[in-house]
């Protein structure tokens, strides 16, 4: 192993590799380090993969990664106990090049993603905890590891180290993380024959069907469902705030068997055979929670960076896409022979001036709006499957009482002022 | 299909590092100081058990969530990652 590198990726989930990816396509030395037996083996997600982000590190990846199957219908459903509003959006031009997203099983696409960075020449160490960052008159300058004489020397370290980023932590670089900044996730894979997944969800060939699920799904805590098709699985998985968890004592295995035993939800899954269960976090406090993200010889990316669009469970592709741009700014960095905070800064500008720093700023409101006005999800929730049921019931009622009905039964709880200052709040949080 | 959190917990392969990457830094305020002893509630690998008079850590099911580390009101677990190539080994998800 040669002395020193230019780059030191620390992790090799989806930010770091794309970030080891572009590095060394433009001539970089690069080393990835892995804590896990192999990429992916600590990674969770719930399985959505999006095309853009990924195509921009690997053209025509569906061509050969490790894909389930393309998204062409997603569903969205508002729960109550026993009813449920119903929504979703079905495209057949989503079954074909160039698609829209995809499902994956993260185990295996991590370690086609990471390959596809060693095949540009990344050197990948499995196995292997990044304990410390080496700092010298205030910069970065390597990495420990907790392999005998672990000690590696780099130009510039990214730390790609996922939600919990000890090393961002270590740093100085964030704050210690809030139980309102992370949402607790339990899933579990449910192996399923493909011709029951495809009659069940109404699917064709390899189509895939994605279902997020609001409402009853989380006991009224700030959270959601999902269920998404795999070639011969289902993930199922629910997550609410951790501050949420902890507010209700609900435990999170308890609340996915209430998920996967909802009336709703039930028909969908009933029958599949457990094949896996899984937790882990998301970073859920969005813009106002982003940490410093540039310092001498160091970069923060992905989920270290807290880089996630909770509402629109957008992750993976943040990671890769700031895993890019922080390997642009090294390469820029590189030209310049200056590592420093200032040399590297691009980094910081990019990510704030691209759609995960637009995005991220838009909905910085989100989770307090909701973590502090409970009625969206207890009372609207119920009164929109109320309306609905009123609505699609024929009891000789004429259309036009229902509605007056409905509007009357919508404002009777909070009076109308309330519930328009509601709607107003939540469309400004989510618009 | 896997109900309870032990049928949920045998799924996992797991390679277990001998010692624990999970510390309880002072028991005594598991027992004294932190009412509802809340890791056992939101623990997803039900890895904390109260035993009467000392709280037992199965970090042998623990799944690096980060949680507790986060959630432990008196900052009293000690977090650390398990040796590389050790604890919890996804093979799907
Ligand atoms: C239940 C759930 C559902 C989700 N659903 C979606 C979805 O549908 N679509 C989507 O786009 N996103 C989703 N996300 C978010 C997505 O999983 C993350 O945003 C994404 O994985 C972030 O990538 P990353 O590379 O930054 O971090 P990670 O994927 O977490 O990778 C971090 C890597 O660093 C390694 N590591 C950590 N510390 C060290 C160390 N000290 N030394 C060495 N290695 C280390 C870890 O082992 C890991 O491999 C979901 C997340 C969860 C939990
Ligand atoms: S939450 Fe912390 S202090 Fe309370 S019982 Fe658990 S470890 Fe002990
Ligand atoms: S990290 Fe997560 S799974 Fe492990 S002990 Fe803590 S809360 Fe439980």
């Amino acid at each position: 192993m040669p002395e020193k590198f230019d780059v030191i990726v620390v992790g090799a989930g989806p930010g770091g590799a794309a970030c080891a990816n572009v590095c060394a396509k433009n001539g970089l030395k690069v080393l990835m380090v892995e804590r896990g037996e192999y990429p992916g083996s600590k990674n969770v997600m719930g399985g959505i993969l999006y095309r853009k982000q990924t195509e921009e590190i690997v053209p025509e990846f569906w061509k050969e990664a490790p894909i389930e199957r393309p998204v062409v219908e997603q569903r969205f459903w508002m729960l109550e106990k026993e009813s449920m509003v119903s929504m979703g959006y079905k495209g057949k031009e989503w079954a074909q090049e160039p698609y829209n997203n995809f499902t994956v099983l993260r185990a295996q696409f991590d370690q086609w993603f990471a390959q596809k960075a060693v095949e540009e020449g990344v050197l990948l160490i499995n196995e292997t905890v990044v304990t410390e960052c080496i700092q010298e008159d205030g910069k970065v300058v390597g990495i420990r590891t907790d392999r005998p004489d672990g000690d590696i020397y780099a130009d510039v370290v990214v730390l790609a180290d996922g939600v919990n980023s000890l090393l961002a932590k270590s740093l100085g670089m964030r704050k210690p993380m809030q139980n309102e900044d992370v949402a607790l996730c339990a899933m579990e894979v449910l192996n399923m024959p493909k011709g029951k997944i495809n009659d069940r969800f109404g699917l064709e060939g390899n189509e895939g069907c994605s279902v997020e699920i609001f409402g009853d799904a989380t006991k009224g805590e700030l959270g959601t469902a999902f269920l998404y098709t795999n070639k011969d699985s289902i993930n199922i998985g629910v997550g609410t705030t951790l501050s949420g968890m902890i507010r209700s004592k609900i435990k999170p295995y308890e609340l996915l068997e209430y998920v996967k035993n909802h009336p709703m939800i039930r028909p969908y899954i009933h029958d599949g055979e457990s094949a896996e269960y899984l937790a882990h976090l998301i970073p859920e406090g969005g813009y106002n929670a982003i940490p410093k993200l540039v310092g001498n010889g160091v970069l923060v990316i992905g989920d270290a960076a807290q880089l996630v669009n909770a509402i629109h469970r957008e992750g993976s592709n943040m990671a890769m896409a700031s895993g890019k741009m922080a390997a642009e700014a090294i390469v820029k960095a590189k030209q310049n022979k200056d590592f420093s905070e200032v040399g590297l800064d691009s980094y910081r500008t990019s990510i704030y001036d691209s759609f995960i720093g637009q995005d991220l700023k838009k909905y910085k409101d989100l989770t307090h709006t909701f973590e502090n006005n409970p009625q969206y999800l207890n009372e609207y929730i119920p009164l929109m499957n109320r309306a609905a049921s009123q609505f699609f019931t024929i009891d000789g009622t004429p259309k036009w009482d229902k509605q007056a009905k409905i509007m009357k039964s919508m404002t009777a709880g909070r009076g109308k002022f309330g519930v328009v200052k509601d709607i107003y709040q939540a469309w400004k949080v989510m618009k | 299909m896997a109900k309870t959190i032990e049928e949920k917990q045998y799924l996992l392969r797991y390679n277990a590092d001998p010692k624990s990457h999970l510390t309880i830094l002072d028991h005594n305020k598991c027992a004294t100081q932190c009412e509802g002893q809340i890791c056992t509630i939101f623990c997803p690998g039900e890895v904390y058990k109260w035993e009467g008079d000392r709280m037992f850590v199965g970090y042998e099911g623990c799944h690096e969530c980060g949680s507790c580390r986060i959630g432990c009101p008196n900052d009293n677990i000690k977090w650390e990652y398990p040796k590389g190539g050790h604890g919890v080994v996804f093979r799907l998800a």
